[in-house]
């Protein structure tokens, strides 16, 4: 019995058959045993994905109603207000979402030089036998847990700020006219300036991997042929590679600043957590993550308070998604290669 | 003599040797300055490195006995150990590994086998990866919300389902990468010989793909080894031996939370230990999947 693809190979002289006495070819609804089991697979998985997009709306909805009551109670005030009273039932965010976007873009300004230089290493200069292992090494800081950065800040970043670094920052930028005051205060060795830090290194991973990534899918042709107009490995890199991937790179630098918005552990350990504004970066402040975790064990179910704190979570959800989805528009043609 | 002729010969701002050369040396400077800086660059990110194994290492195995893993955690004065929250630790991250895999596995297939160009399989992809990056905290509040409160309070079962929604992401990302690096040719092959696409899924491509798929869980499970936020909502934290999931169960990362800010010696002497345990065994899972993805090239 001709299969179906005989009718194709044989032309008209099928089509006469196929009009007259021969059966019509087995369709896909025909086959069956192996069809109803790709029936049920292709749903399984398309199952799975409309869970997944479920999943993301069911949080953010979540987390709007559950923030709702303090919405209400404090209008849009709630975002700028800087009260953070309990005892009062007063709350806003905005120390914490000050806190939140000062130590995200500061350790973005700390960890994007280092990242730089990390993938220019790993890409132009480190000899082939070293990459894989000096690169293993930079990924393995992506996988410390977030608390383990905690404990090591707090217990050894901490101190040494506190005796060396600070006490020479403010003796020496604290003094310069116009941005001293950035760098004036008690050196606690905690507070914003710390949490940056150790934020920095946190991220550093991140970057410095997609940084080596797109650096490494500039076409070769390119590089020689700046090489060969005589170009340092500085001129290729300024003039050909960062050009090439300046769109990915940044894409990157999003990603970092995305993580950096959300770290909790680490942070909670070393900002101070205090809910003021300081106009020094040695003082103490807190974000909205370390707020969260900090004060989430002592609030009451249905309270102000909590909804106060659900209702930061929303915003932080609303900051972080906007940061991560520029970069995975920025990072778009990488993903496609 | 080549310089000065090369000068004569080609028209251009720059025909004096003198000038010629001490640009070349200022570029030649600039260069070195770059490359050492770079070199600095790496060095400096090793050390921090370093300096958070050293830590490790030397406050962690000062505190590390066999108490640490035949008692639980006792109040501060009294010997106390770790081992239920070893215990919990295990048990969630297990347990939220295999909820979350499954799910994750089949996004992935269907991202690389259903919906490689289509607008939906684009949606679906690219909420994966919000996920993948999202702060971890949400997800613990998330869980709060739907599992802790209406169901009267906090439970192992609700720190597994955080711990799922975590690891989800991670399988679909190396699910996907490593489907897509089958050849089109074997899909082809396997359907020409009269397979259901299913059964070449299942039995070709995954299996193909297994020793990536399996990395992504080892990374996966690296991951929320190590996550203490969600689970500070969810699970809570116990102190005594506990396997019941309808409770509130401890777990390592959040036993170090609690000892590490605490006054009393003996508590943060047990948070080190239990520090470099969890550390140790996340980056033994990271390289184990990095050493098993290279073994497949």
């Amino acid at each position: 019995m001709p299969g179906p693809f005989f009718f194709l190979l044989t032309g008209r002289h099928s089509v006469s058959q196929a009009a007259t006495a021969s059966p019509p070819p087995p369709t896909r609804a025909a086959r069956g045993a192996g069809n109803l089991g790709d029936t049920i697979f292709e749903w399984a998985c398309r199952g799975a994905g409309i869970f997944v997009l479920l999943l993301l709306g069911a949080i953010i909805v979540e987390l709007f109603i559950a923030g709702l009551p303090a919405f209400r109670a404090f209008g849009l005030g709630f975002i700028t207000s800087t009260d953070w009273d309990p005892v009062q039932e007063v709350f806003g965010a905005g120390v914490s979402i000050y806190g939140t976007i000062v130590t995200a873009l500061l350790s973005i300004v700390l960890a994007v030089p280092l990242a730089f230089g990390i993938a220019f290493y790993l890409t132009e200069l480190a000899p082939v036998w070293l990459r894989r292992p000096v690169g293993t090494a930079i990924e393995l800081l992506a996988a410390v847990p977030s608390i383990i950065y905690g404990m090591w800040g707090f217990f050894v970043i901490v101190p040494a700020f506190a005796t060396h670094i600070q006490p020479t920052l403010i003796d020496t930028l604290g003094e310069v006219p116009g941005v001293g005051f950035l760098f004036q205060g008690a050196p606690f060795g905690t507070g914003i300036f710390t949490a940056s830090f150790i934020l920095a290194i946190m991220i550093l991973p991140f970057i410095a991997a997609t940084m080596r990534d797109v650096f490494e899918q500039v076409p070769p042709v390119y590089k020689e042929s700046a090489y060969g107009l005589g170009a340092t490995t500085w001129e290729v890199m300024k003039g050909v590679v960062i050009p090439y991937t300046r769109v990915s790179v940044v894409g990157g630098i999003m990603l970092g600043l995305g993580r950096a918005l959300g770290e909790t552990m680490a942070v909670t350990f070393v900002i101070g957590n205090a809910n003021r504004i300081s106009t020094s970066l040695f003082g103490p402040g807190n974000t909205i993550a370390s707020l969260v975790a900090l004060e989430f064990g002592e609030s009451q179910e249905g309270s102000l308070k909590l909804a106060s704190l659900l209702a930061l979570g929303f915003i932080l959800f609303v900051l972080s998604f906007v940061v991560l989805a520029t970069s995975r528009y920025l990072l778009r043609s990488r993903l496609k290669a | 003599m080549s310089i000065t002729l090369s000068a004569g010969a080609v028209p251009g701002p720059r025909k004096d040797p003198e000038v010629a050369l001490a640009l070349g040396r200022r570029r030649k400077r600039a260069d070195l300055i770059v490359r050492t800086l770079c070199v600095l660059a790496t060095l400096v990110g090793l050390v921090f490195l370093a300096s958070i194994l050293a830590t490790l290492f030397y406050r962690g195995f000062e505190a590390m006995s066999l108490r640490v893993f035949t008692h639980v955690t006792a109040p501060p004065g009294s010997e106390g150990g770790l081992l239920n929250a070893i215990v919990g630790s295990l048990i969630q991250a297990v347990l939220g590994t295999a909820i979350g895999t499954p799910i994750g596995m089949l996004v992935g297939t269907y991202l690389a086998e259903y919906a490689r160009e289509s607008r939906f399989g684009n949606m679906v992809r690219f909420v994966s990866d919000i996920l993948l990056s999202a702060p971890s905290i949400l997800v613990g509040l998330f869980v709060y919300q739907i599992l802790v409160l209406p169901f009267g309070g906090f439970s192992g079962w609700a720190g597994v389902a955080a711990l799922a929604i975590i690891v989800i992401p991670v399988v679909v990302r190396t699910t996907e990468d490593m489907l897509q690096l089958i050849p089109n040719t074997l899909r082809e092959a396997v359907i020409g010989l009269g397979s259901p696409k299913w059964k070449m899924i299942v039995f070709v491509c995954w299996k193909s793909a297994m020793s990536g798929i399996i990395t992504g869980i080892l990374l996966a499970v690296a991951r929320v080894a190590g996550e203490t936020a969600p689970l500070l909502f969810t699970s809570l934290g116990n102190n005594t031996w506990s396997t019941d999931l309808s409770k509130p169960m401890s777990s390592l990362p959040v036993t170090i939370y609690s000892f590490a800010g605490s006054p009393f010696e003996d508590w943060i002497a047990l948070a080190w230990a239990g520090a470099l345990l969890i550390t140790l065994s996340v980056l033994l899972l990271n390289i184990l999947a990095r050493s098993l993805l290279r073994a497949r090239k």
